[in-house]
Formats: C-alpha cells, structure tokens, sequence
C-alpha cells in the first residue's frame, strides 16, 4: 500500500493574499502629478514699465476678496479666457492674427503682455483659476495656428514629440511657440 | 467489487475554487506595482486646486517637491494654525527654501541640474502672500521652473 505524503493544505492562501490585497488597496494613492507648469523670471529683471505701451498691456488684479480686475474694472472668471484671447490675437500689426485689430489692444502677440499681480491675501485657488484660463487662451490660439499650418493641433504636435524626439516636430513646435509666446509677467506682490 | 463505488450521480460538483487565489494573487502584484508609496508624509492639508491646462509631470526622479498649506490638526497645537511650508518631512521656514534647493541641486549629476522642477503642492486655501514668497526664494536661486501641481478636473469645483 502507498503512503499517502500529507499535503499543505492552501485552503488560507486565499484568505492571506486578499489580506495583503487589500492593504495595498488602501495605501495606494494614484498620485495627482499633473500641473501647470511655469517659468519664473529671473531675479532682478522686472520688465521696465517706461518701454510698454499701454495697449500692449492687460492689467489682471487679483484682490484680497479674489475678484478678478482687468484694467481696472471687475469681471468674471468665465470672461477672462475669451477677454485675454481678443487681446493677445488683436493683431493691429500681424498677418496671422484674426482679432478685431482694435486700435486699443495689443499690436502683436509678441508684444502682449499679460501682467497679473496678485495682493497677499488671495486665495491660491483663484490664482490658480486665473493661470488656469491665460494658459488655455494661450493654447487655444496656438491650437489654432498649428491647424492652420500643419493641419494637426498644438497639443497633438507635442504629444508626438514627446514620443519621438523628432527634430522636425520640435521645429514646429518651436515655429507656434514663437507665433504666441506666453508672455505672463508677475510683478512683486502687493502688500 | 464494490471498492470503487461510484457516487451517487445526480449531484451538482463543487465550483473548483483553486484558482482563486492566483486571481487575487494577479491583483496583488498590480496594485503591488502601481503604489507609488508617498515620500513624504503630510504634515499639512493639501487639497490641490484644480485646473484643467495642465502637463504631466514626468521624470519624478527630477521634480523636488515643496508642500504649503495649513498643519493638519495632529500639528496644529504645535505648529499653529497659519498656512506653514513643508520640505521633507518637517515644517520649514521661508528662508529653509535655498538650502533646500542647493542640497537637491547637489544630490543630482550635474547634467541633470538644467532639467530639475520644482512642483509646488500648495493647498487650496493658502494666501499668495506665502506662495509669493516662496517664488521669491526660488528666484534668488535660480530655480526658475516650477509646476503648480493640481489635480485635474473643471476649474469651476474651486469657487465654493
């Protein structure tokens, strides 16, 4: 007769793998790594006031209540993509913007400058709302360009360089890039 | 011979629950894998804003992080309850922030230095008086790259 070995019997191999199953269910935390990213000025190098004129700039205030002012008079959050859009795309001297060429915007995309001062007291949540909105005016226009050129969108050319590498991709990036340089400048906070 | 007997027939067999545990085994390792464990623990509430014209943050292992925010109520005795900065693992004051970078700077191969990012993970609630400072310092040493790291989602969910 054959001597039956005594088997381990993995009945709770189950019961110990939900155990560990479940713990890393609860630690994970799919970080949020997305953002919005920027690009400080360096130190020192406020753009001179005295060389700006006042067409070529929009004033974007952000008050201690988190009210949003744009040269001077208060609006709405959802206002401000389309009013920073009109004033970038203006274009009184540019062939490839399609602004209305108003006599009191900017001149050129390269000219526009956006300048958003923030007082101590605002809340980061409407900053971020602000930055939010001038980044998807900003990406908006160059969407449109891109289309224009090279019949694929802004965002499609740089999910392709990232893929790639390539150096004719990066080229046109480079080419939109300068059509509507994100011209965002953040003067010194107020006190 | 009546040694191998048969069963009544008629009966339902068991389900085989064998394979269970390679099942669970499988989600184990997923869940194993895609944990990113934190490196630092919170000392502050961080509820992101949110923004929607957002970048993925890729390369983690370029990216130093400075947390801001109110101290979570463990710490609130000991720290107050003013919005505080986080670097590491303990509270920090403004002028910790250059150290802080140098040290992160020197830690890194030199080649790497151009490419480094600081993401800013500032609570929601947080005035722009301290993120205002905190890119001052930034400036003063060179780290001009930053992320505003926020999840992702409608930007109206922040006007409550």
């Amino acid at each position: 007769m054959r001597r039956s070995r005594p088997s381990v019997n993995a009945g709770s191999m189950a019961d110990i793998a939900f155990l560990l199953l479940i713990f890393f269910l609860i630690t994970t935390t799919i970080q949020s790594e997305a953002g919005i990213n920027r690009k400080l000025p360096p130190p020192k190098d406020d753009i001179p006031e005295g060389f700006i004129l006042k067409r070529n700039l929009l004033v974007i205030e952000l008050n201690s209540k988190d009210e949003i002012m744009i040269n001077d008079t208060i609006r709405k959050l959802s206002e401000l993509k389309r009013i920073a859009m009109n004033f970038i795309d203006n274009g009184a001297d540019c062939n490839y913007c399609k602004g209305a060429k108003d006599a009191h915007m900017s001149i050129h995309p390269d000219k526009a400058i956006i300048s958003l001062r923030s007082n101590r007291d605002t809340g980061y949540d409407a900053y971020i709302n602000v930055q939010n909105e001038l980044v998807g005016a900003y990406r908006q226009l160059r969407n449109r360009e891109s289309m224009r050129l090279f019949n694929i969108s802004y965002d499609e050319l740089k999910l392709q360089y990232s893929k790639t590498g390539e150096i004719a991709i990066k080229n046109k990036l480079k080419t939109i890039q300068e059509m509507y340089p994100e011209k965002i400048s953040e003067a010194e906070l107020k006190q | 011979m009546s040694k191998f007997k048969k069963k009544k027939s008629g009966e339902l067999p068991a389900i085989s629950t064998a394979s269970l545990p390679d099942i669970v085994f499988m989600l184990l390792f997923f869940f194993m894998v895609a944990t990113v464990m934190r490196e630092n623990t919170l000392m502050i509430e961080n509820r992101l804003p949110v923004a929607n014209q957002v970048e993925k943050l890729d390369k983690k292992n370029l990216v130093m992080y400075i947390y801001a925010g109110k101290p979570s109520s463990r710490y609130s005795s000991s720290a107050g309850t003013q919005a505080r900065i986080q670097l590491n693992d303990k509270f920090a004051n403004i002028e910790d922030i250059a150290p802080f970078v140098l040290a992160e700077r020197a830690a890194k191969r030199e080649e790497e230095i151009p490419f480094l990012i600081t993401a800013l993970k500032v609570d929601g609630e947080t005035n722009m008086g301290l993120v205002g400072d905190i890119k001052k310092e930034l400036r003063e040493v060179q780290a001009l790259k930053i992320n505003y790291t926020t999840r992702i989602g409608d930007a109206s969910d922040n006007l409550k």
